[in-house]
C-alpha cells in the first residue's frame, strides 16, 4: 500500500475540514471496498483517508411513512437489505443491495460509495434513480440536494466538486398502489458485475400506469432514466410493456467488452425493463 | 522514539476476547496488522481485493474482508478471527463438523469459511442449502468443490437446537 494517514471524523464540519486541509488527494473512506482496493494497486493517489463511519447522520437509516426514507451515505448495505421498510416500500433497493458484491463486501459497502463511485454498472445506482432518491451533499459552502439522475455525469465521473461529500441519500415517502422492482444480468449467480441491470419504479391507478420511472445500468457510460411515455396514462398490456421495453432498448449505447457484447446488452435492455415493469406492477396491485 | 514522519500508531483493539495493543502502520490493511504485527495468521492473504474471502474476519460481529478494511479504521474495535473459534474444551461444533465432513483439503480457504459460516449461523440458524451457498458466495475453494463445505455447514445447523 502507498504511504498514507488515515483521520476519523466524528462530524459533517470535521470530514469538510479533513478534506479541505487535505487537499486533493484527501479522500473520503466509506466502506473502503473500492477505494481500497484502487490505493493498493496505485490507480488513485491517496495522501489521507477521511472515515465518514462515525457521523451519526451518515450511518443512519430513518423511515418516516408520511417524509420518506433517509439513509445515511455510509450505512452498510446488510442494514439496508435487513431493514423491514426498506423490502416493503424501496424493494428495488433492497434486492440491488443484497447481490453487490458478497456477505462480507456488503458488511461494509454503502449506498453513498456505490454511487460516489459512478461506475457504469453501479448496481444500487439504477435502484436509487428509479426510486427518485436525491443526494443531499455538505460541502465548504454549505449543503446542496441533487437528484441521483443527475449526479453521475461519466463514468467514474459525478457532480462532487472539492470538498464536497454525500452526507445522506433520501427517498420520498411511499404512495399507494406504488412500487418497485430491480433485476441485473450476470452469467453466474452472484459475485459479478452487471452486464445490464434495470430498476423500475410504478404507480398504478387500477391497471392503469399513473407515474413510472425506469433506469438502466451498464449499458452506456452512465446509468440513466429511460422515456416512460408509452406507459404512463395507458392501461399495462402486453403492448404497452413491449414498448417500453423497446424504448429502453432504442436509449440504450452499450459497448463491446470481456462481459458482454453490444447486441446481447441491446437485448437485455429490452428484456430487463419488461421484467422489472411486470415485477413491479405485480407488488403495486397487491 | 523518533517522530519524524513516521505514520505508527498504537492499535488498541479487542481481539478474540483479548485486550491487544501494538504497534501498526497507517497503511495497513487488517488483514497485515493482524498477521504483521499482532502475529495472528489465521486470516489469510489470498486475493488481497475482496474477491476470495480467505481473510474474512468478524468486526463487532459483522463479517468483513480484512483486505478492505484499514487497520486504523479498528481502534477500539471487538475482532474476531479463526483463533477465537475453539474454546479450551475443544473445537467450536462448527469447526468439528468441517473435521468430521471433510470440508478442507489445502486448508488455504478453511479458516474463512469457518469465520463466514459462524457468521451465517449467527444470523440465521437454519439455513437452506441454498442460504448458505448464496451467504458463501465471497469464499472461494479451489478443492472441496463446495459440497462438502455446504454439508458441514448444514450439519452444523442441524445439531443446534430448534
Ligand atoms: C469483490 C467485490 C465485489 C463487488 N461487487 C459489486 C457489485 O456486484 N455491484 C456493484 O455495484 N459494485 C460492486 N463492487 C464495488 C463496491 O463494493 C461498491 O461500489 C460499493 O458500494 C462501494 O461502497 P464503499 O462504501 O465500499 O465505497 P468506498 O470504497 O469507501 O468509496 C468509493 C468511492 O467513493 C468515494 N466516496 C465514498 N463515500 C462517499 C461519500 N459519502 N461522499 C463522497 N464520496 C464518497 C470514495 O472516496 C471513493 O472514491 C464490488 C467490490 C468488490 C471488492
Amino acid at each position: 500500500m502507498q504511504a498514507l494517514k488515515y483521520a476519523r471524523a466524528s462530524s459533517v464540519d470535521e470530514a469538510i475540514k479533513l478534506l479541505s486541509d487535505g487537499g486533493p488527494n484527501a479522500k473520503v473512506l466509506a466502506g473502503g471496498t473500492d477505494i481500497i482496493v484502487l490505493a493498493r494497486e496505485r490507480r488513485r493517489k491517496v495522501e489521507l483517508f477521511v472515515d465518514i463511519k462515525h457521523i451519526d447522520e451518515a450511518m443512519q437509516l430513518t423511515f418516516d411513512p408520511g417524509k420518506g426514507l433517509i439513509v445515511g451515505a455510509a450505512t452498510p448495505l446488510y442494514k439496508v437489505y435487513n431493514d423491514p421498510n426498506v423490502v416493503k416500500h424501496y424493494t428495488a433497493l433492497a434486492q440491488s443491495a443484497h447481490v453487490i458484491g458478497g456477505t462480507a463486501i456488503q458488511g461494509r459497502a454503502s449506498l453513498g460509495g456505490n454511487l460516489a463511485n459512478s461506475g457504469p454498472a453501479g448496481d444500487s445506482i439504477t435502484a436509487q434513480m428509479c426510486l427518485g432518491g436525491v443526494a443531499v451533499i455538505a460541502g465548504p459552502n454549505g449543503r446542496r440536494e441533487v437528484p441521483i439522475e443527475d449526479f453521475c455525469t461519466g463514468p467514474g465521473r459525478n457532480v462532487l466538486e472539492a470538498n464536497e461529500f454525500i452526507v445522506t441519500l433520501n427517498f420520498p415517502a411511499p404512495v399507494a398502489h406504488s412500487a418497485s422492482a430491480w433485476e441485473r444480468f450476470i452469467p453466474r449467480n452472484e459475485m459479478d458485475i452487471a452486464v445490464a441491470n434495470s430498476g423500475v419504479y410504478l404507480e398504478m391507478d387500477g391497471n392503469t400506469v399513473v407515474k413510472a420511472r425506469i433506469a438502466l445500468g451498464a449499458v452506456g457510460p452512465k446509468v440513466f432514466v429511460v422515456p416512460v411515455d408509452s406507459l404512463v396514462g395507458k392501461p399495462l398490456t402486453d403492448e404497452t410493456i413491449a414498448a417500453a421495453g423497446a424504448a429502453a432498448k432504442a436509449t440504450a449505447t452499450p459497448i463491446d467488452d470481456m462481459r458482454g457484447s453490444i447486441k446481447q446488452r441491446l437485448h437485455l435492455s429490452d428484456i430487463l425493463t419488461q421484467r422489472t415493469i411486470r415485477a413491479a406492477a405485480e407488488r403495486a396491485r397487491a | 522514539m523518533t517522530t519524524t514522519n513516521t505514520t505508527h500508531f498504537v492499535l488498541s483493539a479487542n481481539i478474540n476476547g483479548e485486550q491487544r495493543d501494538f504497534l501498526a502502520d497507517e497503511r495497513d490493511s487488517l488483514l497485515e496488522a493482524l498477521r504483521e504485527r499482532a502475529g495472528i495468521r489465521g486470516p489469510k492473504e489470498g486475493c488481497n481485493n475482496g474477491n476470495c474471502g480467505a481473510c474474512s474476519v468478524l468486526i463487532e460481529g459483522t463479517l468483513v474482508n480484512s483486505c478492505l478494511v484499514m487497520a486504523a479504521e479498528c481502534q477500539g474495535a471487538n475482532i474476531t478471527t479463526v483463533e477465537g473459534l475453539a474454546s479450551p474444551e475443544g473445537l467450536s461444533p462448527l469447526q468439528q463438523c468441517f473435521l468430521e465432513e471433510a470440508a478442507l483439503q489445502c486448508g488455504i480457504c478453511t479458516p474463512g469459511f469457518l469465520i463466514a459460516s459462524t457468521a451465517l449461523l449467527e444470523e440465521n440458524p437454519h439455513p437452506t442449502e441454498e442460504e448458505a451457498r448464496f451467504w458463501l458466495a465471497g469464499n472461494l475453494c479451489r478443492c472441496t468443490g463446495y459440497d462438502k463445505i455446504i454439508r458441514a455447514v448444514l450439519k452444523a445447523a442441524d445439531q443446534k437446537e430448534a
